[in-house]
């Protein structure tokens, strides 16, 4: 089980209150975590990544273990804290204007 | 008893106004989806407890929800709009080609008969159809394809789909507007499409009579008779008779021929409005003084409409999507701007008054007549 904190206002799209708990059928990567946060929630969908291209959206950030993870690759493997749900994942919108 | 329900998208959600038949006093509600650009929301004319609301945001792309119940419950659907096949390209602002890339949706359409069907104007510009009340989206790519879109351009809000007007004589015939690329027209319910701009003259592009190219800002049609448009593109109101096959400009004694919305009277299909601004550059009304002016004679002459309108000091934009009218007797019209206002007017444009002034920026309003 690995937990993830989503942005308050994809929390306000899916409906989630607090910190998601997810089971994954594979190792935890951005991948798989994505894919599983898509699965359980399909409304969030293209909110995160590109649908088309499957990239990370360019304001929303992956943090773990105090690190800014984006640009690792997807199929990386996070740090094991996260993957045992020790930390969170966290998906954040960027600090921008407007 | 009939009533009003006005939907208005802004910058930060979308709020609902509510008032009787007397158009006196109004409830607000809202916002909802906080925090998020509402470019459009509209309701059904089938069911008008059916409404589509498109809600985006810079951060995490595009969402539609849909409402069963007059937008007090709200249900996100599909919001996967792939283009058809290979995208190809359009002009960029440099000249070069640039790949289609889907941004946003500027306009939701719903069909006049099924509650189901509606149409989304997109950014880049392209025509989406949902069947099944917004839950899958294909797009309508005859548009797209039919020979001139590698010519198209973005205007200074980008390459946006912004109108859809559906025929509601003439099964089939639907027209929309790009910005820029100009006004199109299908007979066969969006299959096939060709450009409908002769008439018009853009000095700001190359050939200022081009086929393509003009940045169309609105089209509106009165629905008892749909072969005359209105047309406020950048500079200039257009007319046409005939459908769109030709146009002629009926400015007029305006004060600026620069604006975005133009709408007509739900009962006289000869009297229209529009929202003078000073320029492409300066967005706010001539002189500080917001004034929509009426042409009772389908243009050509117009007058000025100022009372319960700020008549100094005021700065504000009046956008595209952003003009509505009901259909009671006298007809209301309505209309939302950039410093949060929406006023409206109980008797055709004579008198207007704020029902709501402290919103986020007005990006569109919309009106329902609830019988």
């Amino acid at each position: 089980m690995i937990r993830v904190i989503l942005p308050a206002h994809l929390k306000n799209l899916a409906g989630i209150t607090g910190v998601l708990e997810l089971q994954l059928a594979t190792a935890a990567t951005q991948l798989s975590v994505l894919d599983a946060i898509e699965s359980a929630y399909p409304m969030l969908r293209g909110t995160i990544r590109d649908q088309a291209t499957g990239k990370r959206r360019p304001f929303v950030r992956f943090f773990a273990c105090g690190q800014d993870v984006s640009h690792e690759g997807v199929d990386s493997p996070l740090p094991e804290a996260v993957s045992l749900g020790r930390e969170p994942f966290m998906v954040i919108g960027a600090i921008a204007g407007g | 008893m009939s009533h009003v329900r006005v939907l208005v998208g802004t910058k930060k959600g979308a709020f609902i106004l509510t008032s009787d038949g007397k158009r006196s006093q109004w409830k607000v509600e809202g916002p909802f989806f906080g925090g998020w650009e509402i470019y459009h929301l509209k309701g059904s004319p089938a069911d008008p407890n059916r409404l589509y609301a498109s809600q985006s945001s810079g951060w995490f792309g595009q969402v539609v929800q849909r409402s069963n119940d007059g937008g007090r419950t709200w249900e996100p659907v599909g919001n996967t709009f792939a283009y058809d096949g290979i995208a190809g390209t359009h002009q960029w602002y440099d000249g070069t080609a640039h790949p289609w890339e889907f941004k946003r949706v500027w306009h939701l359409e719903p069909s006049i008969e099924d509650p189901d069907t509606v149409y989304a104007g997109v950014e880049d510009a392209a025509l989406f159809r949902s069947a099944d009340g917004g839950l899958t989206w294909g797009e309508l790519s005859g548009l797209r394809k039919h020979g001139t879109g590698p010519r198209w351009q973005p205007g200074a809000g980008g390459m946006c789909l912004h109108t859809i007007l559906l025929d509601p004589v003439n099964k089939g015939r639907m027209f929309i507007a790009i910005s820029a690329a100009g006004a199109f027209r299908s007979d066969d319910y969006g299959a096939t499409w060709r450009p409908i701009n002769r008439g018009l003259r853009s000095e700001h592009i190359p050939d200022p009579t081009a086929e393509v190219g003009h940045c169309v800002h609105r089209i509106a049609l009165h629905p008892s008779r749909p072969e005359v448009l209105f047309m406020q593109k950048h500079w200039d109101i257009m007319r046409s008779d005939d459908g769109g096959e030709s146009w002629r400009e009926v400015s007029g004694n305006l004060p600026s021929d620069f604006g975005f919305p133009i709408e007509v009277h739900a009962h006289e299909p000869e009297t229209i409005y529009v929202v003078p601004i000073k320029s492409d550059s300066e967005h706010f009304p001539p002189d500080g003084k917001l004034r929509v002016y009426r042409s009772r004679t389908g243009g050509g002459e117009w007058e000025a409409l100022t009372k319960g309108l700020p008549q100094k000091d005021c700065y504000v934009n009046v956008l595209r999507d952003a003009m509505a009218v009901d259909s009671l007797d006298a007809c209301g019209i309505y209309f939302g701007t950039t410093g949060g206002q929406v006023y409206a007017s109980r008797d055709s444009g004579d008198t207007w008054e704020p029902i709501v002034r402290d919103l986020p920026a007005v990006y569109s309003v919309e009106v329902q007549t609830l019988l």
